[in-house]
């Protein structure tokens, strides 16, 4: 029971982090029917930028430690956005309304391009942080066997909470949520009825990179290293959350995120740590066999 | 007057070109402005805002000269280019057997001219794999519409059946080659079944996934497949079954030089090798050719464009794109055993998913369907970036952007225009009006 828990809140916590860069991919897949394959560089770009923050904040003298997080996470959001704009409006604007395989192949070659890029400007070797948060809370003990939730697990988790509340009232109460769900209907209509269609765009893959890029501060944090290649696996494994939920919902990410987060920290604590990819894709199968749009996901309707 | 808007038109040049410097100014602070190493076992940052400053003015300079360029000579030099591309592409189009018999022979008699060393030819057999991958895949992505994202899985499959095989139970690569297709057709069909209702891109993901599964077990079935360490010492290929490329006989086959009567050269491997894949990519491509006028690759393409027309035409979608599925595997799992037997040596590392999005992007900048297109885009993308070696870390940061720049440049692939399977009328004849 102990070790189930300490499980849960492992799984929680990953959770947490894969359901942030979803939303991304499922945002961006609703608006647009791409799927970006850039975005899990756009969160690795997101860790590194709060790495960098960190590092600096370190070199300028000791910051309160809330100050510090408060900085660095305005930080990677803002720079990570300008990547995120930046690589709609170089690599998918102008495929807009070709095939559906241009833009792909597009956000293929961008996620390669950024990868190397970063491996370029900042080195190909892990990148260690030293752990700032430290200690947590002793929740159960049996047997000697101690169920810890650290600091930073609540953090993460509460941080993850606070970004999708705002975000669902975001897309639910804002004009700006209401233009991103006419353009996901509708792209022509909704541009009939003055909305701003390319804003939109851009500002759905802006919001994308912001919570990827919380993401990545969070796994920097978390995990204490990073290197260029994090966002490959990670990426896929948040896309894999999406398509889980149902790909265009977002409380579909989110739950698919939490999911996936699961079923890892579960596998791994069961069973073997080697085949914890291979357990997320074999259930991905079995869901998409028996529900085809996904958990959440709306069936789709055929007009002909 | 004119002035007047000649000078609103520069300060407004300007202004985007600011604009755009700026932009880049802001993605390079962070990445390209501080340069973290480990200082004693810790992490510092120490900065090199020069190199920001250099990339927003590059970004500046280079939009304010597009921009200008926009307004005098570059419309009618891009017209010009494309104008090029577009007749360069109708040649192609038109002269296509003739152009064809003549690559066929230059190809053919590539391996006998002075151009062929150990060197040329282990690129041109390099290039020939991914144009065989190509050429597979563009059966289950070109002609089925199936978006597989895991063709390498299969590619895989082949490579290790016959590493497997030939290392344990000592069977020649004649009867390997023809297995390792079995093999990987029967995991195509393993996987498709269940999967292939999905739709476009639920596929995509789910062939991601498997890709990345078979790499994982390859990775960690230590006892098969050697884990990380691979397989190593794999037999090369006899002649027919009839001679062995070294110097001296072995297993009681003479070697090849004294079966034809002729020198011994060290290239006579190589040479074999080069046409081996030829051969094999020409069977891809002259099966998808044949298969599009049957029945079967004509119920891929229609459903292709349309599911459910097919559906209620009486065509059952699931073993028709499984049958694509199930081929697209065989070819890889051919290329797969020929890699192997070439490489000798194999390891999961060569199966990750970045060649799985080479070969797509193969497929796709070549022209969706059209098999010159695979030719052309395989050079780029394949050939292109071994004759950089030089360039190390900035190959792939280059090949990234090359893909991303053929993509926005010309979206349909390279080569677009494809004949159709099928000609309601006669085809129209050049020049006349349509």
């Amino acid at each position: 029971m102990e070790y189930f828990t300490q499980q849960l809140i492992n799984g929680v916590t990953l959770g947490s982090i894969y359901g942030l860069i979803a939303i991304g991919y499922t945002m961006v897949y609703g608006i647009i029917g791409m799927i970006n394959f850039a975005h899990g560089e756009i969160y690795m770009i997101g860790a590194f930028v709060a790495m960098i923050t960190f590092l600096v904040l370190n070199m300028l003298g000791g910051i309160w430690l809330p100050f510090a997080l408060i900085i660095a996470l305005i930080m990677s959001m803002v720079f990570t956005s300008i990547w995120g704009w930046t690589v709609e409006r170089i690599a998918y604007r102008p495929l807009r309304g070709s095939f559906r395989l241009a833009p792909l192949i597009s956000a293929i070659g961008m996620s390669i391009f950024l990868q190397n890029l970063v491996q370029v400007l900042q080195g190909a070797r892990v990148k260690p942080l030293q752990p700032m948060i430290k200690g947590g809370f002793e929740i159960m003990e049996h047997d000697g066997f101690t169920v810890t939730i650290s600091y930073l697990q609540i953090f993460i988790i509460i941080l993850t909470i606070v970004l999708m509340t705002v975000f669902t009232l975001i897309i639910n109460k804002t004009s700006l949520g209401r233009a991103q769900r006419a353009t996901e209907q509708d792209r022509t209509m909704a541009s009939l009825i003055g909305v701003n269609v390319d804003r939109t765009i851009s500002l759905t893959f802006v919001m994308g990179a912001a919570l990827a890029a919380v993401a990545g501060l969070m796994v920097t944090l978390y995990y204490g290293v990073i290197d260029f290649y994090i966002g490959f696996l990670a990426g896929m494994k948040a896309f894999t959350a999406a398509v889980l939920g149902g790909i265009g919902s977002l409380p579909g990410a989110m739950l698919g995120g939490l999911l996936i987060g699961l079923i890892e920290a579960f596998w791994s604590g069961y069973f073997t740590i080697e085949y914890k990819d291979v357990a997320v894709f074999s259930i991905l199968v079995l869901v998409l066999i028996f529900r085809p749009t996904g958990l959440l996901g709306k069936p789709e309707i055929e007009k002909v | 007057m004119s002035t007047n808007t000649q000078k609103t038109d520069v300060v407004a040049t300007l202004k985007e070109a600011g604009l755009s410097g700026l932009i880049a100014g802001a993605l390079a602070l962070p990445l390209a402005g501080f340069k973290t190493f480990s200082l004693n076992g810790v992490l510092t940052a120490e900065t090199r805002f020069d190199w920001v400053i250099m990339a927003a003015v590059i970004v500046a300079v280079g939009r304010f000269l597009l921009s200008m360029g926009q307004n005098s000579f570059l419309p009618s030099l891009s017209s010009g280019i494309s104008g090029a591309a577009t007749s360069v592409g109708h040649a192609i189009n038109k002269n296509n057997k003739i152009l064809l018999v003549l690559l066929l022979a230059a190809v053919i008699i590539f391996p006998f001219s002075p151009m062929a060393n150990r060197h040329s030819l282990d690129l041109a057999v390099y290039v020939l794999i991914y144009v065989m991958l190509g050429w597979g895949l563009n059966i289950v992505v070109g002609l089925a519409g199936l978006l597989d994202l895991g063709y390498v899985a299969f590619y895989a499959v082949g490579a290790y059946s016959y590493a497997l095989l030939a290392t344990t139970y000592d069977l020649s690569f004649w009867i390997c080659l023809p297995m390792a297709g079995i093999f990987a057709a029967s995991f195509g069909i393993v996987l498709g079944f269940p999967v292939l209702r999905l739709r476009g891109d639920y596929l995509a993901i789910v062939t991601l996934g498997f890709g990345e599964i078979i790499r994982v077990i390859l990775l960690n079935w230590y006892d098969l497949t050697g884990g990380p360490d691979g397989i190593s010492s794999i037999p090369k290929p006899t002649f027919f079954g009839m001679a062995v490329f070294s110097k001296i006989g072995k297993d009681g086959l003479p070697p090849f030089h004294e079966l034809v009567g002729i020198e011994y050269s060290s290239l006579n491997k190589f040479v074999f090798f080069y046409f081996l894949i030829m051969a094999l990519a020409l069977i891809t491509n002259f099966f998808t050719l044949r298969i599009r006028k049957l029945p079967i690759g004509r119920a891929w393409e229609a459903l292709r464009e349309d599911e459910t027309a097919c559906r209620s035409l009486g065509i059952n979608p699931t073993n028709t794109k499984l049958s694509a599925f199930a081929i697209g595997a065989m070819f890889a799992g051919f290329a797969g055993s020929f890699f192997a037997t070439r490489q000798g040596f194999i390891s999961p590392e060569s199966f990750t998913f970045i060649e799985s999005a080479i070969i797509l992007a193969i497929v796709v900048l070549g022209g969706m369907g059209s098999q010159v297109g695979v030719i052309l885009a395989s050079l780029v993308l394949v050939l292109g970036p071994e004759l950089v070696r030089e360039l190390a870390e900035f190959r792939m940061l280059a090949f990234g952007g090359v893909m991303v720049l053929i993509m926005v440049w010309k979206p349909k692939g390279l080569l677009s225009r494809r004949e159709p399977t099928i000609r309601l009328h006669a085809k129209p004849e050049a020049g006349e009006v349509k």
